[in-house]
């Protein structure tokens, strides 16, 4: 029922939209976003621009570049590890942004049945946190918990679990997933303040209709939340995954790409090429097929989530 | 409300209504900044060799009129080496009223990536510390950064001052292609050996004497561990510290001049030789065996030493700059120090070599007082006060002489030792400039037990045949 609403709502507003799209450009609207474009232009669209010229060269960052064409493209999609990069990062979508979510929507169904949660901003400030400390301090942190004689194998020695201690950050099988993990706790906090945000909006006749309909807390969340909050998880999964996808911070404190290159990502990759095997070219290519890539991925899930049509 | 959240979610996607022509736009904006910068990058100011100067030195600053003497070094994280840069640059300034320097200071990382940009600037610092090997120096030179100090060295005596093997690694071919050769680009303060910190009360409780070669270090592992003692302390989360496990290990077992060969692309050897797939096969054995560190791989090398200097190992492996901390925490009078022996008797073999090369800008518009400050921070007088702050010199004054039993006497021994008689290998990242991406790499996995020796010896080879072929 709630579902329905929704989609008349919607289909409204597209049609009543619909005779605006071909009226004349009114191009005075440009005049108002031109300091804004201006800024962008300086400080996005000329490095932009710079950074693909510069793909397109071999240049160690300081004598006279030559060109190279496709070349330096050609070796990434040869490249085995930068290959291996992207696969990580897959991983670390789960970390970033499947699981946040998946943990953000369950504590909301749950705080939604709290009639009036006491001290509310004390808890969204608290969760929020780990959205405002500097990511180096968070993964300085999460380094002393991860330490083999660390935070995290303590408590499991404690419990009786000694076999499972492990240097979670320097095996090979648990790197990857340990940084991920990092991901989660970062991200949970700014999922759940943007689901608390779309909660609050949701009518409480909607609520109402559900319990007098005798909807238990399962289904009145698939029925009334979960459909209400669809533009915020879009914008959710936006900005996780981006978060995931541009990762270098967390990977450079936690393991510099390490055990061997289990947790490589490209975003690392661009700052090694560049700053310490001097293939600024390389580099280069490989911003500009990161760029590629969350640019699609954003196009994708707008487009999926209905939120571009 | 249900339209506002609408637009809110509008807010965030790209587009709608005007899709196809902000792409359009976007497309403009692009084309028209590839037609702004259509010239290639590195061409420009940076493109233009300046023509080395000529003509005769002033060595005396004073004459020079009012100069300010820009620095930029990376002596901040020794406290020693920081506490003898302003000393000697206060000192200098006393010297010559004249000239005020400006020191710029970073941590070497921050130096390593902001070095670049400020030299390829139009006003570079005039005096820098530069790093030795081809992704810097030599990327340096190759771009007509520095200038060639041979005059001053002429001039000044480096060049008999210094062991030519130090001298060597600053020089670099005019083309910044071969290393070790050509013009000098530099001189160094401090110097540098990689060897065996031991805690002379564990080895006493546990009954091992402390070792002096190579096989006495290997035997005392097992011994060690044997009494229920964690022998070595090793955290290699940051990569590096496998490079001088495996290091010390190699230049004993492949020795001395198999490894100068590998390093310096000299007499065809390869890196699958059978004194490095020995030392590959050591230390593994080790790691297998439990000789270092539970979970090395995830542990900072930094954790390591507290274990160390905390009295929970025998030993730890580490280069001479790691001497300040740790006399301050366990005690000068109670670690020792020893560059490992190839054989009884023989001079000790290690990896090491100097610090950072300082060198002369090639548009500082004060060559001749730059060379004097150069000379000035490493003259006899310079290097007594470098080792009075607890650091190395890398030319130590024959006076100069630490109580006898501290930790900073066994370093000034093996340091005289090594660098004397010959007994100095450089650090295998100087390679080629991937080799510390492919060595450090390698290492964990197979410290991991991922990699087979020879597997190991491999992924080094291709790197350097690569190197080879594309220089």
């Amino acid at each position: 029922m709630a579902v329905d609403a929704r989609t008349a709502t919607r289909r409204d507003t597209a049609q009543a939209g619909a005779p605006r799209r071909r009226r004349r450009i009114q191009w005075v609207g440009y005049l108002y976003i031109l300091p804004a474009l201006a800024v962008l232009t300086v400080f996005l669209l000329v490095p932009l621009g710079q950074c693909v010229q510069i793909s397109l060269y071999h240049w160690d960052g300081l004598s006279p570049a030559t060109w190279a064409g496709v070349a330096n493209y050609v070796d990434l999609a040869r490249d085995p590890v930068l290959r291996s990069g992207f696969g990580h990062t897959l991983v670390l979508v789960v970390g970033f942004a499947v699981l946040p979510i998946l943990f953000a929507l369950t504590l909301v169904a749950v705080m939604g049945r709290a009639v009036k949660l006491r001290g509310l901003s004390v808890y969204r400030v608290v969760l929020f946190l780990p959205q405002v400390i500097a990511s180096v301090v968070v993964a300085t942190s999460w380094v002393a918990i991860y330490a083999p004689d660390g935070v995290l194998n303590g408590f499991l020695a404690l419990i009786g679990l000694k076999m499972v201690t492990r240097p979670w950050l320097g095996d090979f099988g648990t790197a990857l997933p340990a940084v991920g993990l990092i991901g989660t706790w970062v991200e949970i906090g700014l999922c759940l303040v943007l689901f608390l945000a779309g909660v609050a909006q949701i009518p409480r006749e909607l609520y109402e209709a559900a319990r007098l309909d005798g909807a238990g807390i399962v289904r009145e969340f698939f029925a009334v939340t979960l459909p209400g909050l669809r533009g915020q998880i879009a914008v959710a999964l936006t900005l996780t995954v981006i978060a995931a996808f541009k990762t270098f911070d967390l990977v450079y404190v936690t393991t510099h790409g390490g055990p061997g290159t289990s947790t490589v990502v490209p975003a690392y990759l661009i700052y090694d090429r560049a700053f310490n095997l001097s293939q600024v070219g390389s580099a280069c290519a490989v911003g500009v097929v990161l760029t590629a890539v969350i640019l699609v991925i954003t196009l994708v899930i707008n487009r999926v989530s209905g939120g571009g049509e | 409300m249900s339209a506002d959240r609408k637009r809110s979610v509008r807010g965030i996607a790209l587009g709608g209504t005007d899709r196809r022509l902000r792409v359009v736009a976007v497309a403009a904006a692009a084309a028209g900044l590839f037609a702004v910068a259509a010239c290639a990058p590195g061409t420009g100011a940076t493109g233009t060799k300046r023509a080395a100067p000529s003509g005769p030195v002033s060595t005396d600053p004073a004459k020079a009129g009012k100069v300010t003497l820009t620095e930029w070094d990376q002596n901040t994280s020794d406290s020693g080496m920081n506490d003898a840069t302003e000393a000697l640059n206060k000192a200098f300034e006393k010297k010559y009223p004249n000239v005020t320097i400006k020191r710029v200071s970073r941590s070497f990382q921050d130096l390593k990536t902001t070095l670049k940009l400020a030299l390829s600037s139009n006003d570079p610092p005039d005096v820098v510390q530069a790093n030795q090997g081809y992704p810097d120096m030599g990327a340096f030179v190759k771009a007509g950064l520095l200038t060639p100090v041979n005059r001053y060295s002429d001039v000044y005596g480096w060049g008999k001052a210094y062991p030519a093997e130090l001298l060597n690694l600053n020089r670099f071919s005019a083309d910044g292609k071969t290393w070790r050769t050509g013009d000098l680009y530099g001189i160094s303060q401090t110097g540098e050996i990689v060897g065996v910190y031991y805690n002379k009360a564990v080895l006493k409780k546990l009954g091992v004497a402390p070792p002096v070669t190579y096989a006495d270090f290997a035997a005392a592992l097992p011994k060690v561990k044997a009494k229920g003692t964690l022998p070595v302390a090793f955290g290699n989360s940051d990569k590096s510290p496998a490079i001088q496990l495996f290091g010390v290990t190699n230049a004993n077992t492949a020795g001395k001049q198999t490894v100068r060969d590998l390093v310096f692309d000299e007499h065809g050897k390869s890196w699958t030789n059978a004194g490095s797939e020995k030392a590959a096969t050591t230390i593994q054995s080790w790691a297998k065996k439990g000789y270092l560190s539970p979970g090395f791989n995830g542990m900072t090398m930094d954790s390591a030493q507290t274990q160390f200097t905390g009295g929970k190992t025998a030993f730890m492996l580490n280069g001479t700059w790691a001497q300040a901390d740790v006399q301050q925490k366990l005690g000068a009078g109670n670690v020792g120090f020893v560059a490992l022996a190839p054989s009884a008797g023989a001079t000790p073999v290690t990896q090491g070599g100097e610090g950072l090369a300082w060198s002369i800008t090639s548009k500082s518009k004060h060559p001749d007082v730059a060379a004097a400050y150069l000379n000035f921070i490493t003259n006899p007088a310079a290097m007594t006060e470098i080792a009075r702050t607890g650091a190395l010199p890398a030319l130590p004054p024959a006076s100069y002489q630490p109580p006898k039993g501290t930790v900073a006497a066994d370093i000034l021994a093996y340091w005289r030792k090594v660098s004397t008689g010959d007994g100095l290998v450089p650090y295998l990242d100087y390679t080629t400039p991937t080799f510390y991406d492919t060595l450090t790499t390698g290492l964990q996995e197979l410290l991991a037990g991922h990699l087979t020796p020879a597997a190991f010896g491999k992924q080094l080879q291709t790197d350097y045949d690569t190197f080879r072929k594309n220089r």
